[in-house]
């Protein structure tokens, strides 16, 4: 994101102070709910849920992913598959083991 | 000999040499800390016991550090628009702000591992103190990294800016973007270690 | 840049000191030479240390070879030499062949292959075939080198300290290597420092592809050498950090007495390890194997890249299934990440996951026969130039072949159980990187030579390395298949030689081991090669081969910034014989006529 346009970083400014706001409000949100004490599957679903909505407006907003060109989201889009791939299966195998008895 | 599309861009692709450069290194750096969540998951899904992250861990301040990390990367984004503004002075206001916060961040970490240690609460203690101090160790050590690039950017290295503005305008950006890394990292780092 | 009007080169020659351009100063040694950003430079650097440490990997394996030929015998001459620490009365302790087989093997891959397919080749080539001035991040470049130094020097050093270097195989698997002595937290640093300096390298590769390839060269008129590049430096990208992680992990628990990979209750010795626990050792092997298997796809698409490009140039005609190739070249890349599994089919792993595994790694193999055989039936109808380097490429052909068939049974989880761990593993892999491989850089290394230096290496000498190379490779490996077969494992320090049911194939061992000493004096005919032709081989102008690619439209070698003006492509890759032409080859950059 090149743009030296000042009127066009003068809208992404203005959006910058609208995500700024949302994150703080979605902290704290965040952390008022781990004090309700949910059952664990629960409050590690919420607990993410809202980790991934602010990861996604640093993304897109801060990191300018919304308007970057396709190569970077392609090269990301490969990084993510990846990232689930490492993330998932090692625990799948794990959960699928033999279990050796006596 | 100069390397072409350092600074303009190439037109078929629309990017920069810098800009798809540093954004691979992101997607190792998602990968590296990709494989320790998933250390995380395993020894988690394995284990018998895990205690909840705020009977050990302080909740409080981590989240005052949450603040911190988010706020920096708000002065990090805006000391890139300040460039792109042409507002030099700007620049230098908002990323020597980014500097502190993360000077802010490293000091609540600083004491956070001490009161740790204070208590005999060490890596080696159990596994989920461990991870933690793993994972935020890392983190850290990019934050610092981060740090130092920054500085570079807002003191010897904002020479550029004169004979080369847009370079040095992409440049800081493409260290935002690292910034903003770091802080994105952080932000699945707090609840997992310490709200769950 | 500057743009003369002559062809004559102000190169940065392998042996002749720099020259300088007008208006430039000229620099230190240092700076030209040790520090030099200019991708030639980087490249020759590159391969030097990789055929170097190739060399040495291949001395650690003869010394093991003597201890598996002649069990407990004291070693000649050098035997002596080794102390009392290591070869009590020159007879090599079971714990330094531990030593030697986790070296051979972490140096040979990491050390020696990969910098030299990787950083060697594609740094001097990549930028030539796709008409860029040098890579699109010099610095970087530079600075991706010290560290693969650095991690070299760190493991040599290894051997020296108490205890000796790693020995818990290259795999460093938990407990044991968490065990083991200081030497394995030196191959961790040394680890770390590799894949710093291949990750840097990776992100020059794929930035320079993209944007610094000349006007009118699209991604479909790219040399097979530039995609297998592009595809393995993906691999290296986004394989290489989870190993990294696992290296902190395993850092951790070896200096911080954490226990990520150490389970409860571990008994070592009759006592119980004083660790937290609550660690698994599969999570080690899971990290491991992530990168692991995509890195010897990493091993092998360098070298496919080598081939390909070899058998157009002489067979004279364009390659077969040019886009089957591409095509399968990336699926074969993404597929490498699914398949990591195939390695732990005896971890006690459920039926789900094996057939979850066994089922990517069968699905592998069929991009891997799609390119094996275009490249064969590229052969059909061509004029061929029996050169060395195409010796050695068509050599590849059947060796990579059988490498890839008995990986088969290896893949299958129930086959793979009298298999896992035995020398039938090793003879796979072996054939795969040994005459796979290795016999692809040699290739890429005699053709790519009259590049670099302006002369072109002794066909007389060529032959003689290829023919006792082709012969005692083969020697080496094929009855590895019969030992492993046998039910042999690997790792034993005698060779199975203690083992009842092994006594009737014993004697395999010794043919492997005079076939190892063998093919360890047929590379010395090379490396003499090596060194006499940089400066009295046979000089030659720009294209010798007769090539179509870009690197052969710049002077031999190449100046600092590659071509006097910049290339503009107008064709593909491998326009060989076209009908009408005078010559039998039509260069990508050449203009067409009017």
């Amino acid at each position: 994101m090149s743009g030296h346009d000042p009127a066009e970083v003068d809208r992404h400014v203005r959006v910058y102070i609208v995500v700024f706001v949302s994150l703080m409000a979605l902290t704290l949100v965040t952390v008022a709910v781990s004090y309700l004490h949910l059952p664990l599957p629960m409050a590690i679903a919420v607990a993410l849920a809202i980790a991934s909505v602010k990861g996604s407006l640093v993304a897109c907003y801060f990191m300018h992913l919304i308007s970057e060109k396709k190569l970077i989201i392609a090269i990301l889009a490969l990084t993510v598959f990846m990232f689930l791939t490492v993330l998932f299966i090692p625990t799948f195998t794990h959960m699928n083991s033999i279990e050796l008895h006596g | 000999m100069e390397i072409p599309y350092t600074v303009s861009v190439r037109q078929d692709t629309g990017l920069n040499n810098g800009k798809i450069g540093i954004w691979l290194f992101l997607a190792s750096e998602v990968m590296l800390f990709g494989a320790l969540f998933a250390s995380y998951v395993l020894l988690r899904t394995g284990a018998t016991t895990w205690p909840r992250g705020a009977s050990i861990l302080n909740v409080p301040m981590a989240t005052f550090n949450t603040i911190v990390l988010i706020t920096s990367s708000v002065t990090m984004v805006m000391a890139w628009a300040s460039l792109a503004r042409n507002q030099f002075g700007r620049f230098r206001l908002y990323m020597g702000a980014t500097i502190l916060l993360g000077g802010v961040f490293l000091t609540v970490k600083y004491f956070e591992y001490t009161a740790k240690f204070h208590h005999e609460l060490f890596p080696r203690t159990n596994t989920f103190l461990a991870i933690y101090f793993t994972l935020t160790g890392l983190h850290m050590l990019h934050v610092i990294g981060g740090m130092a690039v920054n500085a570079w950017f807002w003191g010897p290295g904002a020479k550029l800016w004169k004979t080369n503005p847009t370079w040095f305008t992409n440049r800081v950006e493409n260290s935002g973007l690292f910034w903003h890394f770091v802080d994105l990292v952080w932000i699945f780092l707090f609840p997992i270690l310490y709200l769950l | 840049m500057h743009t003369t009007g002559t062809t004559v080169a102000h190169g940065q020659s392998v042996t002749g000191a720099a020259h300088d351009h007008a208006g430039h100063e000229e620099k230190s040694f240092l700076w030209t030479y040790v520090f030099s950003t200019d991708h030639k430079v980087i490249g020759i650097q590159y391969s030097i240390t990789g055929l170097l440490f190739l060399l040495f990997g291949f001395c650690l394996m003869m010394l093991m070879r003597w201890q598996l030929a002649y069990p407990g015998s004291p070693i000649p001459f050098i035997g002596g030499l080794l102390g009392d620490a290591r070869a009590p009365g020159g007879t090599m302790l079971p714990e330094f062949y531990n030593e030697l087989g986790a070296m051979h093997g972490t140096i040979m891959v990491f050390l020696g292959v990969v910098p030299l397919a990787v950083g060697g080749f594609g740094n001097f080539v990549l930028p030539l075939q796709i008409g860029a001035p040098d890579m699109a991040f010099p610095r970087i470049n530079m600075m991706s080198y010290w560290p693969y130094f650095m991690g070299g020097v760190i493991m040599l050093a290894s051997f020296f300290v108490p205890g000796g270097a790693a020995q818990s195989g290259w795999t460093s698997y938990s407990p044991l290597a968490e065990l083991a002595g200081s030497g394995q937290t030196m191959w961790l640093l040394g680890m770390v420092m590799l894949i710093t300096s291949s990750l840097l390298g990776a992100i020059n590769f794929l930035t320079t592809t993209v944007q610094l390839r000349a006007k009118g060269l699209t991604f479909w008129r790219f040399p097979f050498f530039v995609w297998a590049q592009f595809v393995t430096s993906f691999l290296l990208l986004l394989a290489f950090p989870p190993l990294e992680a696992a290296g902190v992990l395993q850092l951790m628990d070896r200096l911080a007495g954490t226990s990520f990979f150490l389970p409860s209750g571990l008994v070592v010795s009759g006592q119980v390890l004083q660790v937290s626990g609550g660690g698994n050792p599969l999570l080690w092997q899971h990290l491991f194997w992530f990168l692991a298997h995509p890195e010897v796809y990493v091993l092998i698409l360098p070298a496919m890249g080598i081939v390909a490009e070899i058998i157009a140039n002489n067979t004279r005609k364009p390659l077969f299934g040019y886009r089957t190739m591409v095509y399968s070249l990336i699926f074969l890349g993404f597929m490498s990440f699914v398949v990591w599994a195939h390695h732990m089919f005896m971890t006690g792993m459920g039926t789900v996951m094996s057939a979850f595994f066994q089922t990517t790694t069968m699905i592998i193999s069929i991009p891997s026969v799609a390119i094996l055989t275009s490249l064969i039936i590229s052969l059909w109808g061509g004029s061929i130039r029996f050169t060395t380097p195409m010796l050695f490429a068509l050599a590849f052909l059947p060796m990579f072949g059988i490498g890839g068939l008995t990986g088969l049974p290896l893949g299958l989880n129930v086959t793979d159980i009298p298999l896992h761990d035995t020398y039938y593993v090793i003879a796979h892999f072996h054939y795969v990187v040994a005459p796979g491989t290795i016999f692809a850089l040699f290739a890429g290394i005699y053709y790519w030579f009259p590049k670099a230096t302006g002369r072109m290496m002794s066909e007389t000498l060529g032959r003689i390395h290829f023919a006792g190379s082709f012969i005692f490779m083969n020697m080496v490996f094929m009855p590895m298949f019969l030992v492993g077969l046998a039910g042999v494992s690997r790792r034993l320090y005698d060779g199975g030689a203690s083992y009842d049911f092994a006594q009737p194939v014993l004697h395999w061992n010794r043919v492997s081991s005079y076939g190892a000493w063998a093919l360890g004096l047929s590379q010395i005919p090379f490396i003499i090669n090596f060194f006499w032709s940089m400066r009295h081989g046979r000089k030659v102008d720009q294209n010798p081969w007769q090539a179509t690619t870009l690197e052969w439209a710049a002077p031999s070698p190449p100046p600092h910034g590659n071509f006097t003006t910049p290339p503009e492509v107008y064709r593909g890759p491998y326009e060989y014989s076209v009908p009408g032409r005078a010559t039998d080859f039509y260069p990508q950059s050449e203009r067409a006529e009017a």
